[in-house]
């Protein structure tokens, strides 16, 4: 069974009286583990397709079904469940929470998530995330006090700690300097492989879509063409 | 979420914005301050306006004997002697809503001292109940007299100060005697200046003595008084036959004897006062005390269902009205300022909370993402809401009685602590945090997660 299945979602944006279609009948399979990049110009459709995949947005037409069930239907309140229990998020521009430290940012979706957990066991349980990205030493720095790559991984440490099963990821490297970038894409690739996380990632960029195993070209609201991506060994 | 999570996640936004969360909060508590403030100092206020109006007698009962009549002529009201003092006895043992009681014997006469005379206003005999009656009980100078000086029938009496003017050429009168009737009275004691009561009528020309001396030694004693027609005539001409002054003065009358007595029973049933006074624990309690005064001097007096009564009991009604229509628009006027500041407190929550689901509308659409569902936003905003206006209470209440202790201390305004002005205030400014702190909170869940994470 495939982690994620779309049948022919469509999504319409009504302005006024003009219809505006933004995506035109995407099907397309993403299995548990992989890690794809969806690459497309501004105004494709990507950012929309990342949206209904992350349940922020709901198709006009079609079936999106996520861990064998249909949920192109639900309401407001169930997709903010699926959201905290199935998907994390990474922003191109961080999202932190301003005058907030690290840690509290990390324990942020916590709160929404997790109903038993007292506060020393979120407290532990961001830091354990933190510690992954190598932020052990910055707990308690706010983000105006961390870099640009630190606050990425930051985002990355939020977008993890519910165990989610896929990692969306909306240009995040965007705002980063190459060395930067890289770093956060060699991240991605570590999470997916040693921990088998599937990763979508959603860039403009054909350097970061490298990285990823299986791109897939958008133009128009539609899949252009999908391409394995080269073998990479350098990364190994 | 838990409550006690989103009350923490609720502190932990406001300390990100301390300066604004004090600068919100100031509207509450200047609004409930104020109510705090209003309320102890209009409390203090109005019970001193209460307790100078209960001093003028609003709360006294002046109870004076019936009307007699003879032949369809009526000599109006006090023209019989029903009224004894074992009746104000027995007012005072029996009627829970009546503070203090006392017989009253009026007599006008002249008044001697040295070479100066001067017919007072008033001269009553009493007992010293009647000082707590009137609220008199502040003497100038000297003592009361006392319920002995009363069973002895002593000679001393106390003065106004209009008297302390006129036969005293404003000199201490105590120790001195002055002669009512030519009876040597000793002044104990002087009272304190009351000044004119509500129609004009000096308060200060006042001679105060033990009834019983008034009664016997100076108006004559009952059996004289008996003709009523001729009781102001008697009172005012007859010299006194009990201090004998003159010794060897014949009555005009030869002395009845026994027989003739026995023969001739004399129509007195009791020792008569001219009236009683009575106040009533409150000037709310005044229709009760008149009540229980009723039902007692029936029962007393034997006067059965349907007779007319042989007293009547006045209160001074104009002034109770004025007493508590004055409380009642003082309580009118705080409860309109408390509205209108705590409205005004609570508009200021809202306009700041929708400046801050605007601010933070990022940070909603983070929060959403992150899988925050809508009530759980509607949840945190409101608590933000209702801690902003809690807290705010909370301060207005110390910032309200610290002002009202201020008051006190600095203008010497009385005060009253009001414990109901505090809860209210409480949950004044908690229900304004919901109400006004709803449609933002609203309007914060229901924005699109899409939109609120662009939003720049």
């Amino acid at each position: 069974m495939d982690l994620i299945e779309l049948r022919d979602i469509r999504k319409i944006y009504r302005l006024g009286e003009v219809d505006l279609p933004v995506l035109n009948g995407i099907s397309m399979h993403v299995a548990r583990g992989e890690l794809v990049a969806l690459m497309g110009a501004s105004g494709s459709g990507k950012s929309t397709l990342m949206h209904v995949m992350g349940c922020l947005d709901h198709p006009s037409a079609g079936e999106y079904w996520l861990e064998g069930r249909e949920i192109s239907g639900l309401s407001e309140t169930e997709r903010a469940r699926v959201r905290k229990q199935t998907i994390g998020f990474v922003f191109q521009n961080f999202n932190l929470l301003a005058r907030t430290s690290a840690i509290e940012n990390v324990m942020m979706p916590l709160s929404y998530a997790v109903e038993h957990f007292g506060e020393a066991q979120m407290r532990q349980r961001a830091g354990e995330l933190l510690k992954r990205v190598g932020l052990a030493d910055r707990m308690h720095h706010l983000p105006s006090q961390l870099s640009g790559g630190q606050q990425q991984r930051v985002a990355i440490a939020r977008a993890l700690v519910n165990n989610p099963q896929i990692l969306l990821a909306d240009e995040p490297t965007g705002n980063l300097d190459s060395r930067t970038s890289e770093e956060i894409l060699r991240m991605f690739q570590d999470l997916n492989r040693r921990e088998g996380l599937t990763i979508i990632l959603v860039t403009h960029d054909p350097e970061v879509a490298r990285s990823a195993r299986r791109v897939i070209h958008i133009k128009d609201g539609l899949i252009e063409d999908e391409t394995a991506a080269e073998p990479e060994g350098e990364t190994a | 979420m838990t409550v006690l999570r989103t009350l923490r996640l609720a502190l932990r936004a406001l300390r990100r914005n301390m300066m604004r969360a004090s600068l919100t909060t100031l509207g509450i508590v200047i609004g409930v301050a104020a109510v705090i403030a209003m309320m102890e100092i209009g409390g203090g206020s109005s019970a001193a306006i209460q307790r100078t109006i209960a001093s003028m007698g609003a709360n006294n009962l002046l109870i004076r004997p019936g009307t007699a009549s003879s032949g369809g002529v009526s000599f109006g009201a006090g023209s019989r002697k029903t009224l004894t003092p074992e009746d104000a006895e027995a007012i005072k043992q029996s009627c829970p809503a009546v503070a203090s009681v006392a017989p009253v014997e009026r007599v006008r006469t002249q008044v001697v001292y040295g070479n100066r005379n001067w017919v007072p206003m008033y001269i009553y005999g009493t007992t010293q109940e009647y000082l707590q009656t009137r609220d008199w009980t502040q003497l100038a100078e000297g003592e009361p007299f006392t319920d002995r000086d009363v069973r002895n029938a002593s000679k001393v009496c106390l003065v106004g100060q209009t008297i302390v003017r006129e036969l005293f050429g404003g000199r201490s009168p105590l120790g001195e005697e002055l002669r009512i009737q030519n009876v040597a009275f000793r002044v104990i004691g002087v009272l304190e200046r009351k000044g004119a009561n509500m129609v004009g009528m000096d308060q200060d020309d006042v001679v105060l003595a033990p009834w019983t001396t008034i009664k016997y030694r100076v108006a004559g004693n009952s059996v004289e008084n008996l003709n009523q027609s001729a009781a102001s005539e008697t009172a005012t001409t007859s010299v006194n036959t009990l201090s004998q002054l003159y010794p060897g003065r014949e009555s005009l009358y030869p002395e009845p004897s026994a027989t003739q007595q026995a023969d001739t029973p004399l129509p007195v049933r009791f020792t008569s006062v001219d009236e009683i006074i009575a106040s009533a624990r409150s000037a709310a309690e005044v229709p009760q005390a008149i009540r229980e005064i009723v039902t007692l001097l029936h029962e007393r007096h034997r006067i059965h269902e349907g007779e007319p009564d042989d007293f009547t009991i006045r209160d001074m009604t104009e002034m109770t009205k004025a007493m508590s229509s004055t409380t009642d628009l003082m309580t009118r006027l705080l409860l309109a300022v408390a509205m209108i500041s705590l409205l005004v407190g609570g508009v200021g929550i809202m306009n700041i909370m929708l400046v801050s689901v605007t601010e933070r509308t990022r940070e909603i659409g983070l929060r959403m993402a992150v899988g925050a569902e809508p009530g759980d936003i509607l949840r945190q905003f409101l608590a933000e809401a209702i801690v902003l206006c809690l807290i705010g209470g909370a301060m207005g209440i110390l910032v309200g009685r610290g002002t009202s202790l201020l008051v006190r201390l600095a203008l010497g305004w009385p005060t009253a602590i009001s414990i109901g002005a505090i809860v209210a205030a409480v949950l004044v400014s908690a229900t304004v945090g919901i109400l006004f702190g709803y449609y933002p909170a609203w309007k914060a869940s229901r924005l699109d997660p899409i939109e609120a994470l662009r939003y720049e």
